[in-house]
């Protein structure tokens, strides 16, 4: 039932849009979703899509990577060492609202075009939320745990380790989701605006060629990669946390 | 209360010594050449770039370009964004039409949008408010629409027996129910509005700083690109400051 009403909205769409665009006649700007449709297939069949999403894939995973591990540590660091944190808070602060793709002309200069362009954006987006939120996580920490690693007289890794991570994990999850979204976005983003690779790159020289139907076919496709990424790591967050992700963040 | 307050300016000062000493190390780096001044200009330089840009050069021009594409996309997003948010949360039916969609749509990036905005607009200013519209609007529909769906069942029982219609019931019960949502969808709004106007400049070449720091690049004047990019930051700041005072001021009431 509910399944059904959600499909009428977009099916309604569909069909609107390919009257519309076959009654206004060919055009350089819109295609109708027929040809969307037709455009999207001969892209996945001659592997020009599949190598693209290859591209922005690999350099949006190693972005996060790196920017997660750089910004998982730092939260970890600032989290538990409250000295650290205080003296770090103005320098994160004026870091932080720097928007991601003012970075893009330093890297361009520093790195050129390529992948590791769009890796070190990558990690400068992805390294602030897990900064910010791991470093939440990890203040959140039940005190009474903290108790409990103090008793059993524990060095400071070790309660990190055995202690502080698992308790805040859930959460930091929640954290690399988000960034894992933010990832993918700033990839197709540095695509879009300079670099010469991947389904960012696609969607600007179909749109460049004048072809609406393969550009349109690029669009759906980078929303179905959207959208499958994220439902891959939601079904990971509920099969490895359960119930505790949910309580802990946002959905 | 006092010594409190002495020692989180303790902390304050210590940490604004760190960014000190950190711009110290900056210049020090450059001083010694440990990286070529073509990509990272001394310190003192990009700000005597960003203070001659704004004072002799059209940098001031490139700053209010910037600030005018992300206040206008945010705006639209904004009137949009709350109002289809309080029409699709108020209603469980439309919402189970809607929904579905909505989800699809939102991990989307914005950007991907912006060939389609040129195909349609062409390199214009129009353009660059329908991909910032488009982007921005995403947090405060959710927001606005989370808002609007988890008011208080007990709210809407007074609703009722008040028998007020269902306007008065939005916009006198809902509403402020849903403003913490809100606020914080537009703040998150204003940060998204201010990236896809980058972008956007830098694409179409239209007047503001993603075209400034682009052409500092391209033609390796170091300087000039960190003054954009210092400005870029100045401008984040200051936009997150602004909402998080109206943020505290819409919300004083709540902590009574």
């Amino acid at each position: 039932m509910t399944s059904w009403r959600g499909l009428a909205l977009p099916a309604a769409l569909l069909v609107l849009a390919e009257i519309g665009a076959r009654a206004a006649g060919p055009s350089d700007t819109i295609a109708p979703p027929s040809a969307v449709a037709v455009a999207l297939l001969a892209g996945l069949a001659d592997g020009t899509l599949m190598e693209a999403t290859r591209d922005t894939l690999a350099s949006a995973f190693a972005g996060l990577a790196i920017g997660a591990a750089i910004g998982l540590s730092l939260g970890i660091l600032f989290g538990s060492v409250r000295a650290i944190d205080r003296l770090m808070e103005l320098g994160v602060e004026l870091l932080r609202p720097i928007p991601s793709v003012a970075v893009i002309p330093i890297a361009l200069v520093a790195l050129g075009f390529g992948y590791r362009l769009e890796i070190a954006i990558v990690s400068f987006a992805c390294l602030w939320p897990l900064l910010v939120l791991s470093r939440a996580a990890v203040i959140g920490v039940e005190p009474r745990l903290i108790e409990v690693a103090r008793a059993l007289r524990l060095g400071p890794l070790a309660r990190v380790v055995k202690i502080v991570a698992p308790a805040a994990l859930p959460r930091i999850f929640v954290a690399f989701r988000l960034a894992a979204g933010i990832a993918l976005v700033v990839a197709v983003t540095v695509e879009i605006a300079v670099n010469p690779m991947g389904l960012g790159y696609g969607i600007m020289v179909a749109g460049q060629a004048l072809r609406p139907d393969v550009m349109l076919a690029y669009l759906v496709w980078i929303g179905v990669v959207g959208f499958a990424l994220n439902a891959a790591l939601v079904f990971a967050q509920n099969r490895l946390f359960g119930h505790a992700a949910r309580v802990a963040g946002p959905p | 209360m006092n010594s409190s307050a002495r020692q989180a300016f303790a902390w304050r000062s210590g940490s604004l010594a760190v960014v000190a000493a950190a711009i110290l190390g900056w210049r020090e780096i450059v001083a010694f050449k440990l990286v070529s001044p073509v990509f990272l200009p001394a310190p003192d330089r990009a700000f005597a770039a960003l203070w001659h840009g704004l004072a002799a050069s059209d940098l001031g021009e490139k700053l209010a370009g910037t600030i005018e594409h992300m206040l206008g996309g945010w705006l639209i997003a904004s009137i949009v964004g709350i109002a289809l948010g309080a029409l699709i949360g108020s209603s469980a039916g439309v919402r189970s039409y809607v929904a579905p969609s909505l989800e699809f749509l939102r991990p989307l990036p914005a950007s991907a949008v912006i060939p389609v905005a040129i195909a349609i607009f062409g390199y214009s200013s129009a353009m660059a408010l329908g991909v910032i519209g488009f982007g921005a609007v995403w947090p405060m529909l959710l927001a606005t629409m989370h808002g609007f769906g988890a008011v208080e069942p007990r709210l809407k029982e007074v609703a009722r027996a008040l028998g007020l219609s269902r306007f008065e019931t939005a916009i006198k019960i809902s509403l402020p129910s849903a403003t913490p949502d809100i606020l914080a969808g537009l703040r998150l709004g204003l940060t998204v509005a201010l990236i896809l106007a980058v972008v956007c400049e830098m694409i179409a070449g239209l007047d503001g700083l993603g075209q400034w720091v682009l052409l500092a690049a391209r033609a390796y004047r170091s300087a000039d690109l960190f003054a954009g990019v210092i400005l870029l930051g100045a401008v984040g700041v200051c936009a997150n400051a602004i909402l998080s005072l109206i943020e505290a001021r819409a919300l004083r009431w709540r902590g009574r």
